[in-house]
Order: structure tokens, then C-alpha cells, then sequence
């Protein structure tokens, strides 16, 4: 198994990183001074990628490996994949799915709560000796808001999930109306935003979801609406965030995730009704080693022939 | 509230405040042509002249949530026969002294316990999933481009000891049922109508936990229960969530134990001493603090007030009270 070439992408998780290093020959492209040079010199014996949600196998890289037979992400969202030329070339592809869906639906509702109730912004104002001069204000109640939900997989639904036990009121938009849910549809997102307090983006990211959150979306979630994105970056168009925010057209936002990470807009930095984390959505200890263990068990029953863990392609 | 005309005071049934409840403005525009607020802060005289003088025949006070009632007001009071409290906690009443003179006492009831049930949640969150400690890392511009932020801990499957299963902690235990935890709980009395284990002891019961959610209130016996013992049986990745009174927890004793690593993180809306907050925690990236505003919404701030005045109304016209407190 040694001389199997796996190219790792970035660096992002310790354990995975030992583990491939010790059952494969790894290739840290990170430690690369010239990239392209690297990929050229070790071409011939990557067999395999591992990526995850900040870096894939996009088509230029697919070519630049001719004996590329899996590329393995450690993460569940393949944006970063470029999934067509890996069916054109019968390059498999592997991803998370499951392990992580409670932790992401966990930190939606932490968000939630966080930019609700201003959990971030009191804990700043206790430890800056500030309540020593007055109380802090009132904030927004969470209990009973209507959720809307953007994407009713497996995330979506475990968002729903918890939400409920808040007694919130659910509502969402799919591509197409789920038959087995109890919650309310509506065919657009703009509809979904002007009927709910509290909008999460919960849906992959492919061509079609790209910008899902725009300007009049914004702007029918409102003033007092509250935007969650626990997806990706490309689903909302920053630019416009940022000045319905600063411009208080928009009530506030919770984010995991940003157009180019790790970029953050600094207009944001400032605002008390805005909480921002790093792409920490699966960040548990637990959920990482589960995740790792997925993408070292799909690598070996590839190279074992035997069939995959999590297919997608 | 009908404009242009002036109450006669003496027709309407008098209500003493010592000192005000938060927006007692609200109380005073929306039902001074209900009750005369004998607003007993706003003389110049000291208190028990100006009650001696004023408040002989008052039968009903509305306290303001902090000013105790005990003793020494109470024996000035001699015609007292109601003391209504905005808030849910009665760690400012001498409860025994006010039922031995016949004295009966209104809370808020539950109005207050999602919010503070949310904000417990909330808390718990945050700790494990470092979620105030990450948005200052961004804030802060440290997010640099090839480094992960530390992962925090997974919720599903935390075992969680509630102490006290009121109605906050009811709140408190469906809302973490609902994130794949698992209730277990201490209170006065076994709940039977709840199927989650009970521990009569709460060593016992923080020995089983991995996070303990202290949602009782603050009495004689719930003082300094959190002690040494409790917080060492949490153990080194347990962690401690305060939304119920600051005295419940010996602070100093905490404090320490965050400090040298003996518990995992804490959540805490209320300290010993507030506002002030020990500053050994200030340094703390696995602790979470929050100026108690559990129950601060505008809405149950709102309820707050309403069932004040409703549970003034209902003694005033001699009807049973909407949230009498029953010593037990």
C-alpha cells in the first residue's frame, strides 16, 4: 500500500493526515513552494485526492493527474468537485455524508440563538467591565420565530428537528414539494423569506443554488429577519449582505461560511447583529475522527476493490 | 386609558412600590386608572417614616425583583395582605416571615421560562461548540488561510443533569431531548409525571453528567449547592450552565476549578455579586458570560407586567390569584 501516491490538498485534520502518511505515500500539496512543479514531478503515482470543503479536485487538477482513480473529500457539500469530469474519466468520488448532519443542524440553531439573544455581543459587553455602568438591553426572543428552511435534506430536516422543540413554526423551499412533511411549502425562496422571521440555507451548492440568497431575498426577510447560512458562501451574494446589513435592511445574520474563505467581510466585523464563525460546522472532535475514518475507510476498500462506504460518483 | 380625566386616588385601591420594577413607567401609563402607586423611592423622607405616615392601610405591594422583603419592611406594614413580584425568582422575600403574617405572595409564574430555557440552551451551545470564542477569532481578523479552528465537542449524546425540574428546567430538558441528549435530573421532589432518572443527591447526579444546568431557584437549602464536591464529580470535560441565581454556585470555588482545568467550561448568566463578574474568567476562551438577561425579552418583560397587574386585579376583587407562590 506504500507506494500508492495520495495527494492531500490542505491541511485539515491531524489524525487523517497520520493516518495517510502511514498508510500511503502522501503528498501534502500545501508544502509545495511552486504547485504545478509538484503536481508534474509526482503525477505518475497519485492515485487518489483527498480534498474537503475548501479545496477539490477541479478539472484542471483531473488532468494534471492521469492516474487518478478516486478523489475522497472530507466534507459532505463537492462544490469544489468538478463531479462531471470524474464520471467522463470513471474517477470515483467520496464524500461524508450523515456524520456530520447533527453537528451542522447544532450550530444553526447555536447561530440562532447567538445572534437572537446576542450571546456574543453581552459576552463582550461583560468582559469589557461595561455592566459595571448599566445593564445590558433587552434582546429578541427565539422561542415560537418561524423558521424557514432552504433545503429539506438531511441537514434541513435536522434543523426542523430542533427548531420544533422551540416551539417555532416551520416553512421551506425545495426544488420540489416533499410529500412526506408536515411543513409548509413555498415554490420560492423570496416567498419563503417574506413568511418567515429566521431563513437558513441548508441546500447543496450547484450551478442553480449559486446566489439562492439575493438581494430581494434579503429584502423580503426584512429589517427584523435574521439570515442563517450553514451552506456555503456562493449561496448568498456578499455584497449585497454586507450593505443590507450595514444598512439595516436586514435584521441580522449568522455565518459559517463566506465567499472566499478565509476572507471575511470587515464591514461585518463591527456589528453587534452579526455573529461570524470560521467554518466550523462539523468542528467537533467526535464528528472529525468519524469523518476521517470514512475517508481512510472509502480510500482502502477502493484500493482493496471491495465496494465503497459513501459513494456519489 | 381614557385621557383628560383625573383618577381620584382615594377611589382606587392603593399599591405600595418601594423601590420601581424595571419599565415601571409602563405600569404608571398603562394602569394608573387601576391602582394608586404609592411610590414610596420618590420621597425625600427616610423609608419607614414615609411608610408609617403613607402606608398604614396598604394591603398589596409590587416589589421590584431585588428589594428585599423581609422583616423589617414587612412590620411596617401592618395591613399588608399581598407582595407581587415581576419576576420569577423569590430569593428577595422572606417567604416564612410573609406566610406567618398572613401575607400570601404572586411570582411570574412560568411566563419567563422558554426565554430562559432559550437562553440556557444557548449557553450550553456556545460553550461546546466555542461559538463567542470563534466570533471574536473572526472579529479579530484570525482567521488565517490554511489553519482550521480547534473543534469543539459534539451535543448528541451528552448526558445532562438538570438541577431543579421546574418549569424552566422542563423547557431546558425539550430542547436538548431534541439536539439527541440525554435528561437526568435533581429537584425537592421526585417528578413523576417525567420519566427522566432522578438522583436524590446531586454529587450523584453530576458524577453521571456531562453538563450540569442549574435551573432552580435560590432558597436556604439550594444555597452553595454547586460546592467543591460537585464541580470535581463534573469532572475535566464536564460543563456547568447558571441561569439561576449566582449563590447557587460557589463562585470561588469555581472559579478555581475553571482556572486549573478540573471542569471543562461554564455558561453563567448570574453571579454572587452582580454586576461584578470574577475577572480570573475574563481570560477564559471555554467560559461564556452573560449580564443576566435570561428572562430580558421585550415579550416576557411584557408577560411579566401583565400577570403583575392580573394577579393584582384578581386580589383586589377578591378572586383567586393567577400565580399565588405556595410555600411547600
Amino acid at each position: 500500500m506504500e507506494s500508492i501516491g495520495v495527494l492531500m490538498l490542505i491541511p485539515m485534520n491531524t489524525y487523517l493526515e497520520q493516518e495517510l502518511q502511514k498508510r500511503y505515500n502522501l503528498f501534502k500539496l500545501w508544502t509545495a513552494p511552486q504547485k504545478p512543479q509538484f503536481i508534474k514531478e509526482h503525477a505518475n503515482s497519485i492515485r487518489a485526492v483527498v480534498g474537503n470543503a475548501g479545496a477539490g479536485a477541479d478539472a484542471e487538477l483531473i488532468e494534471a493527474l492521469p492516474r487518478l482513480e478516486i478523489v475522497s473529500s472530507f466534507s459532505v457539500g463537492v462544490d469544489k468537485i468538478d463531479l462531471a469530469k470524474c464520471r467522463e474519466k470513471g474517477i470515483r468520488v467520496t464524500n461524508t455524508p450523515d456524520v456530520l448532519t447533527e453537528d451542522v443542524a447544532d450550530l444553526a440553531i447555536g447561530l440562532m440563538l447567538a445572534v437572537l439573544r446576542r450571546l456574543c455581543e453581552s459576552d463582550r459587553y461583560v468582559r469589557s467591565g461595561k455592566w459595571k455602568k448599566g445593564d445590558y438591553k433587552l434582546t429578541t426572543k427565539f422561542s415560537g420565530k418561524t423558521v424557514g428552511i432552504i433545503g429539506l435534506g438531511r441537514i434541513g430536516m435536522a434543523v426542523a428537528k430542533r427548531a420544533e422543540a422551540f416551539n417555532c413554526p416551520i416553512c421551506y423551499y425545495s426544488r420540489t414539494e416533499k410529500s412526506d412533511t408536515k411543513y409548509k411549502y413555498y415554490p420560492s425562496v423570496v416567498e419563503l423569506a417574506s413568511n418567515c422571521q429566521i431563513l437558513v440555507v441548508a441546500c447543496p451548492l450547484t450551478e442553480e443554488t449559486q446566489h439562492i440568497v439575493n438581494r430581494e431575498v434579503m429584502n423580503a426577510l426584512g429589517p427584523k429577519g435574521v439570515l442563517i447560512n450553514i451552506g456555503r458562501g456562493p449561496h448568498v451574494d456578499e455584497p449585497e449582505l454586507v450593505s443590507a446589513l450595514v444598512e439595516g435592511r436586514l435584521g441580522g445574520a449568522g455565518l459559517d461560511v463566506y465567499e472566499h474563505e478565509p476572507e471575511v467581510p470587515e464591514e461585518l466585523f463591527g456589528l453587534e447583529n452579526v455573529v461570524l464563525l470560521p467554518h466550523v460546522g462539523s468542528g467537533t472532535v467526535e464528528t472529525r475522527k468519524v469523518m476521517a475514518d470514512l475517508v481512510l475507510g472509502n480510500l482502502e476498500a477502493h484500493f482493496l476493490n471491495k465496494p465503497l462506504l459513501t459513494p456519489l460518483v | 386609558m381614557a385621557h383628560g380625566i383625573i383618577y381620584n386616588h382615594l377611589d382606587l385601591p392603593q399599591v405600595l412600590v418601594v423601590r420601581p420594577p424595571d419599565s415601571f413607567s409602563l405600569y404608571q401609563s398603562q394602569y394608573s386608572h387601576k391602582f394608586h402607586f404609592l411610590k414610596a423611592w420618590e420621597s425625600p423622607v427616610p423609608l419607614d417614616q414615609f411608610l408609617s405616615t403613607n402606608a398604614r392601610n396598604v394591603q398589596a405591594l409590587l416589589s421590584c425583583g431585588r428589594f428585599p422583603i423581609n422583616v423589617d419592611l414587612l412590620r411596617l406594614l401592618p395591613s399588608l395582605r399581598l407582595v407581587v413580584t415581576p419576576s420569577a425568582g423569590l430569593n428577595h422575600i422572606d417567604l416564612s416571615e410573609c406566610h406567618s403574617r398572613g401575607v400570601a405572595v404572586a411570582n411570574a409564574g412560568s411566563v419567563a421560562c422558554c426565554d430562559v430555557a432559550d437562553l440556557a440552551v444557548g449557553l450550553f451551545i456556545d460553550v461546546l461548540r466555542k461559538i463567542s470564542a470563534a466570533d471574536r477569532y473572526v472579529k479579530q481578523g484570525l482567521w488565517a488561510s490554511k489553519t482550521s479552528y480547534p473543534p469543539g465537542s459534539k451535543l448528541k449524546g451528552k448526558r445532562i443533569g438538570i438541577v431543579g425540574l421546574g418549569s424552566i428546567g422542563q423547557e431546558v430538558a425539550k430542547r436538548l431531548e431534541a439536539f439527541g441528549c440525554s435528561i437526568s435530573y435533581n429537584s425537592r421532589n421526585q417528578k413523576k409525571s417525567f420519566s427522566y432518572p432522578f438522583y436524590s443527591n446531586v454529587v450523584e447526579l453530576s458524577a453521571n453528567s456531562d453538563a450540569l444546568v442549574i435551573c432552580c431557584g435560590l432558597s436556604d437549602q439550594t444555597h452553595r449547592l454547586i460546592n467543591k464536591e460537585v464541580l470535581l464529580a463534573l469532572g475535566k470535560e464536564g460543563v456547568l450552565i447558571n441561569v439561576g441565581r449566582g449563590a447557587i454556585i460557589d463562585e470561588k470555588e469555581m472559579v478555581q476549578c475553571l482556572v486549573q482545568g478540573d471542569i471543562g467550561g461554564a455558561g453563567l448568566d448570574v453571579f454572587e455579586n452582580e454586576p461584578n463578574v470574577p475577572k480570573e474568567l475574563f481570560a477564559l476562551d471555554n467560559v461564556v458570560l452573560s449580564p443576566h438577561r435570561a428572562a430580558f425579552t421585550p415579550e416576557t418583560l411584557t408577560s411579566m407586567r401583565e400577570i403583575a397587574v392580573g394577579n393584582l386585579e384578581a386580589f383586589f376583587s377578591n378572586k383567586p390569584l393567577l400565580s399565588q407562590v405556595i410555600d411547600d
